[in-house]
């Protein structure tokens, strides 16, 4: 029966998933005759200037999403029940709406004539500027960095925060010393889910950056759209190899009883 | 004995129901004193009180003293036993109870010696290096003592500590936690809805019901001199009958006038009569008290427990004499085993058999979930 019922997702996997795959890596060890070729591979180094500049930009806008989630998933996950569905509704609103769509609209925000210079009549120039970039990674991924966190915080038992004063610990200890690491997983699985869209988006570099910088996503996009697809499986697959590494390396973090963890690979 | 902590006229309500209705209560330093009473008798808010979780709206709360009520829960010297333990997950069992010290920074050949000692005292030596998520319930209550008392804080809270133990390991428990308290000397408050556990472990029990005390005492003095209907029910079992005070040590119930000990009521003042089911003797109906038959008799181990109707009232009766059903048996009771109370507001509510269901595993069930 088990068999019969993983049947469809198995079929699924295979043709989305691991096929797709496999054309990643023969594209990256063939040249454009298709014969077996290093040259991609070793090509990449070309590449490394874009890859820091998209590395530094997807960790700075992580790092802002943490410090911006965390007081606000610890504030929703210590909210009343009834109140707690309201704001995680509010969270998830901008969902809603499509990635592209929110995008161009910080876009038409931003811009030097855009509605905020118009508004206050000023000449702002946001828009192609890492900051427009940074600004628009953690405004689409902001939820991401949330919802782990939250759901890691509200399944922590209530008597930790009276267990930790009532042992001596003042407001700030029963944070650092108890809720913190028990958010732990929750972090890591926030981190992770920001991090990884952060370093290969291409829209976002796209239009915020308004074409003045290029990140690693684009440059993908890039090669492909120029037919050069070789290269591009390449550093696709270096990428995908980088996060994968990263991802276990950070899975290592969140103790072997990964019971409490959130969203892990 | 020094009062170490009192209550003032404390009063809490959640939602405009109170639950604490200004009540008033001292405990003196090294007792063991319980809160007894059913579900949503206050018993749980008062200790949280205590603890510093709770604000009371109104009264004052002393600590050696000093008025405590805004001193927040870190700053008291005052430890907590969960009721579900609130063990740390992410520590093991050593850290757990070295936590307290950790925060005060104390070196760490100190924090090994006192952990040590302390795993010694609740016989967990050994079991530094594990999770606490793989140690049993009674294991997990032990690492929650040690870690409550490696501080050496003046008065330990105790949470319905042993509700979620099995019979057995709660009856070891409760000799172990009354062993420790006499061991260390300091002040233990107990709350429990389990009438023998407060009996068996406490200096003081203090019998609660709708955020009120009923009435403070010894365990022999609770069981033997209840105030009312209430305590006299909630404390083992108990027949309660009305009865009319004819004059001192004359007490007249079911047409028949029995010689008793108390006396300082007015004369023929309307009481309540308990009369202990192990105190009362069943004899041949001729040389008997009073008279009735019985309706059901049930065999629990060190006893028979019969229910006899007499004149329209059932009586429990222990006896480890059987007896068999819709026999018209004689009764007979001592003058000591009758205790007379004044009738309050519980009279009438309680210790009649007549609807006689295994009382006590409601309570206990009903109790399970208490309040917060």
């Amino acid at each position: 029966m088990h068999s019969i019922a993983a049947a469809p997702h198995i079929f699924w996997a295979v043709l989305f998933v691991v096929l797709p795959l496999f054309i990643v890596v023969f594209y990256a060890f063939t040249d454009e005759s298709g014969s077996f070729s290093p040259w991609n591979i070793a090509a990449l180094a070309d590449y490394f200037p874009i890859f820091l500049i998209s590395l530094e930009l997807a960790v700075i806008a992580t790092c802002i999403c943490l410090l911006l989630g965390y007081p606000l998933a610890y504030a929703i996950a210590r909210a009343k029940p009834q109140h707690q569905k309201i704001f995680i509704m509010l969270l998830m609103l901008p969902m809603w709406t499509n990635l592209l769509i929110r995008t161009y609209s910080i876009m038409a925000i931003l811009d030097d004539r855009g509605f905020l210079n118009t508004l206050f009549d000023t000449h702002f120039h946001i828009i192609g500027t890492k900051g427009a970039v940074i600004f628009g990674m953690v405004y689409d991924f902001l939820p991401y960095m949330v919802l782990p966190i939250y759901t890691c915080i509200s399944k922590i038992d209530k008597h930790m925060w009276e267990a930790a004063s009532d042992l001596g610990c003042s407001p700030i200890k029963v944070m650092t010393r108890v809720i913190l690491p028990l958010s732990r997983s929750g972090i890591i699985s926030g981190v992770t889910m920001v991090l990884v869209p952060c370093i290969s988006t291409f829209y976002i570099s796209q239009k915020l950056g308004g074409g003045t910088f290029e990140l690693i996503g684009d440059t993908i996009e890039r090669q492909f759209l120029n037919g050069a697809r070789n290269i591009g499986a390449a550093i696709s697959l270096v990428m995908m190899i980088l996060i994968l590494i990263s991802l276990a390396v950070m899975n290592r973090f969140t103790d072997s009883d990964g019971e409490d963890g959130g969203i892990i690979v | 004995m020094a009062k170490l902590i009192e209550l003032k006229g404390i009063s809490k309500s959640y939602d405009s129901e109170k639950v604490i209705d200004s009540m008033d209560l001292y405990i003196r330093d090294g007792e063991f004193i319980t809160l007894l009473g059913p579900s949503g008798c206050g018993k749980t808010t008062t200790l949280r009180i205590i603890g510093g979780f709770e604000q009371a709206d109104e009264g004052e709360l002393y600590f050696e003293g000093t008025e405590i009520s805004s001193v927040p829960a870190y700053k008291r010297q005052i430890n907590t036993v969960f009721q579900k333990y609130a063990l740390f997950p992410h520590l093991n069992v050593y850290e757990n109870i070295a936590f307290p010290l950790r925060l005060k920074k104390i070196k760490e050949e100190e924090v090994k010696e006192k952990v040590t000692e302390m795993l010694k005292m609740v016989a967990l030596s050994g079991f530094e290096n594990k999770s606490v998520s793989t140690l049993s319930g009674g294991q997990q209550q032990r690492v929650a003592i040690a870690r409550a008392l490696i501080s050496h804080p003046k008065v330990l809270l105790l949470d319905e500590p042993l509700g979620a133990l099995d019979l057995k390991l709660r009856k070891d428990m409760q000799n172990e936690l009354k062993s420790i308290q006499q061991k260390i000397g300091i002040t233990f408050i107990y709350v429990t809805h389990d009438q023998e556990e407060a009996l068996s472990m406490s200096d003081t029990v203090v019998v609660m019901a709708n955020g009120k005390i009923q009435q403070i005492g010894t365990p022999t003095d609770i069981y033997n001199e209840p105030k009312n209907a209430f305590v006299a029910d909630f404390i083992g079992e108990s027949n309660i009958i009305d009865g009319i005070m004819l004059e001192d040590k004359k007490v007249k119930l079911a047409s028949h006038v029995f010689d008793c000990v108390d006396g300082g009521f007015e004369k023929n003042e309307p009481v309540d009569v308990v009369i202990r089911p192990e105190d009362v003797d069943v004899v041949e109906p001729e040389r008997g008290m009073l008279i009735g038959t019985v309706t059901s008799v049930t065999f629990k181990g060190v006893h028979y427990e019969i229910i006899v109707d007499i004149k329209g009232f059932k009586w429990m009766i222990q006896s480890t004499d059987y007896v068999a059903p819709e026999k018209t048996i004689g009764i007979y009771i001592e003058p000591d085993a009758i205790h007379i109370m004044k009738k309050s507001e519980y009279s009438g509510k309680f210790g009649d058999y007549s609807s006689f269901s295994d009382e006590m595993d409601y309570i206990s069930n009903a109790d399970t979930a208490e309040e917060f």
